[in-house]
């Protein structure tokens, strides 16, 4: 684990892993959720109940399961963080953060545009719904309190910590929000052994899932080649590295 | 445990003689709940519909405007540094702070309940839910809150940062301490959220400590 682990807490070696993982991470994530969008949208067979307004399904299914696990994925990255004293996970977290925020948005919005059709309204105060935009609340806390510093090292610990302070949370909002109302239908691919979705249905919708999950995974790499760049940009290496990039 | 009185008798004595500072989050929390009959309508079957939630509400908003002021001066005046530097324990001391923080802001809010509910037209049960909702609800607030106040400490932005971080943490307690008022206005039993929000209190009396211990070191960079 230790010799795994080391080299990437400085920043040069992260910076070249992101570099050869990203275009490993973009192409495929392109071709899938292409393929997944185009064969979701255009070639799955109708609903019977919800008609052709399902299909958004698509978008919003992969937008809201990757929005919790990106915050997931913070607050490890925060724990790894705080307890090896890795700086490049402080990094990864404010490089991570606006992406999931987006995926949450994605997620109310697509949720919004089917809840119209099906339920006869924009947004009601339904148990997921809600949690989910308290999770766009947590990933805005995050990146107000990441901006709020201007000491980044400093706010790379402050994000760590309140991103663990968030995912503790997580579960005790979402058992709350979803005690107090419920209206939203039950999940539909989770049960793997038995889904209550068909399989022409569900094979765009998987190939959409880890099509946006990479394409997450390649944006994180290039933002936190970014974030890394102007972090540290009085260092040696990376002046060399942009005098290079100049020269070419 | 001689450290944890001394800091307590010590902030317990500076918010006395600073006693202008410590009414104003009640005298606060106060108005909010008078703005709402004036903007809803005084019907008193609608006010006490939506009177628990308002007095969460408001108890919730006032809480972090007295938070704020937890570790500021502390920290300005450089003795937060100086507690760190002692070798006596850190979540010893933030637990102490803490709590002498919850007994000059949060214990007049519990004394003026009162005042709120009868505004609001509560039932004699509905109120005796609020009560104890709010005995048990508001030192988790303070310690939830510590954690974010000691992370910002140091930063010069106004309060509306801590209120975007905190108070999406708070919305479980503020639904379960409504959902028990509510339940005491059906008169069904309300121990359950009751227990969730003590159970909730205790897990962060264990945790909250360390982490603002943490947060603290932070602060001082």
């Amino acid at each position: 684990m230790w010799k795994w682990l080391h080299p990437y807490a400085k920043t040069e070696e992260t910076y070249a892993l992101c570099g050869r993982l990203y275009p490993w991470l973009l192409w495929p994530a392109i071709v899938l959720s292409v393929v997944g969008t185009l064969w979701g949208l255009a070639f799955a067979p109708t609903d019977y109940q919800q008609g052709d307004s399902f299909r958004i399904i698509y978008i919003h299914v992969p937008g809201a399961m990757l929005s919790m696990g990106v915050y997931a994925g913070m607050a490890i990255l925060g724990f790894i963080g705080l307890v090896w004293q890795i700086r490049t996970c402080y990094m990864a977290i404010a490089a991570l953060a606006p992406v999931g925020a987006v995926m949450t948005f994605i997620a109310l919005f697509t949720g919004a545009v089917w809840g119209k059709p099906m339920w006869g309204t924009w947004w009601v105060w339904d148990a997921r719904l809600t949690s989910e935009l308290i999770l766009l609340f947590l990933y805005l806390g995050v990146i107000a309190l990441y901006g709020a510093f201007d000491d980044k090292i400093q706010a790379g610990k402050a994000v760590a910590v309140m991103s663990l302070v968030g995912v503790i949370n997580l579960p005790i909002i979402h058992y709350s929000v979803y005690w107090w109302n419920t209206l939203h239908q039950g999940a539909t691919i989770s049960k793997f052994d038995n889904p209550s979705i068909s399989s022409d249905m569900l094979w765009p919708l998987l190939l959409n899932i880890l099509g946006f999950g990479l394409l997450i995974g390649a944006l994180a790499c290039r933002r936190l080649q970014n974030e890394i760049l102007t972090r540290e940009m009085r260092r040696p290496w990376v002046q060399t590295l942009l005098l290079g990039e100049g020269a070419k | 445990m001689s450290v944890f009185w001394s800091v307590f008798k010590r902030d317990w004595l500076l918010a006395f003689r600073q006693n202008a500072e410590f009414l104003q989050p009640v005298l606060f929390c106060l108005l909010v709940v008078t703005m709402f009959p004036l903007g809803i309508g005084p019907s008193p079957q609608t006010l006490q519909k939506v009177g628990p939630g308002i007095i969460w509400v408001a108890a919730l908003l006032s809480s972090l405007l007295a938070l704020e002021k937890l570790f500021k001066q502390d920290f300005l005046d450089g003795s937060l540094e100086q507690l760190v530097l002692t070798p006596a324990s850190l979540p010893m001391l933030a637990i102490a702070k803490v709590l002498v923080h919850w007994l000059v802001s949060s214990l007049p809010l519990l004394l003026l309940s009162p005042l709120l509910a009868l505004f609001l037209n509560l039932t004699w049960d509905m109120y005796w839910a609020l009560l104890l909702t709010l005995l048990i609800g508001t030192p988790l607030m303070s310690l939830i809150g510590a954690i974010a106040v000691a992370l910002t400490a140091g930063l010069n932005k106004g309060g509306t940062l801590l209120g975007l971080l905190l108070l999406p943490v708070y919305i479980p307690l503020l639904i379960f301490a409504t959902s028990a008022v509510e339940s005491a206005s059906l008169n069904i039993p309300f121990v359950g959220q009751l227990a969730i929000i003590g159970a909730m209190l205790l897990f962060a009396i264990a945790l909250t400590p360390f982490a603002v211990a943490y947060a603290i070191k932070v602060s001082q960079n």
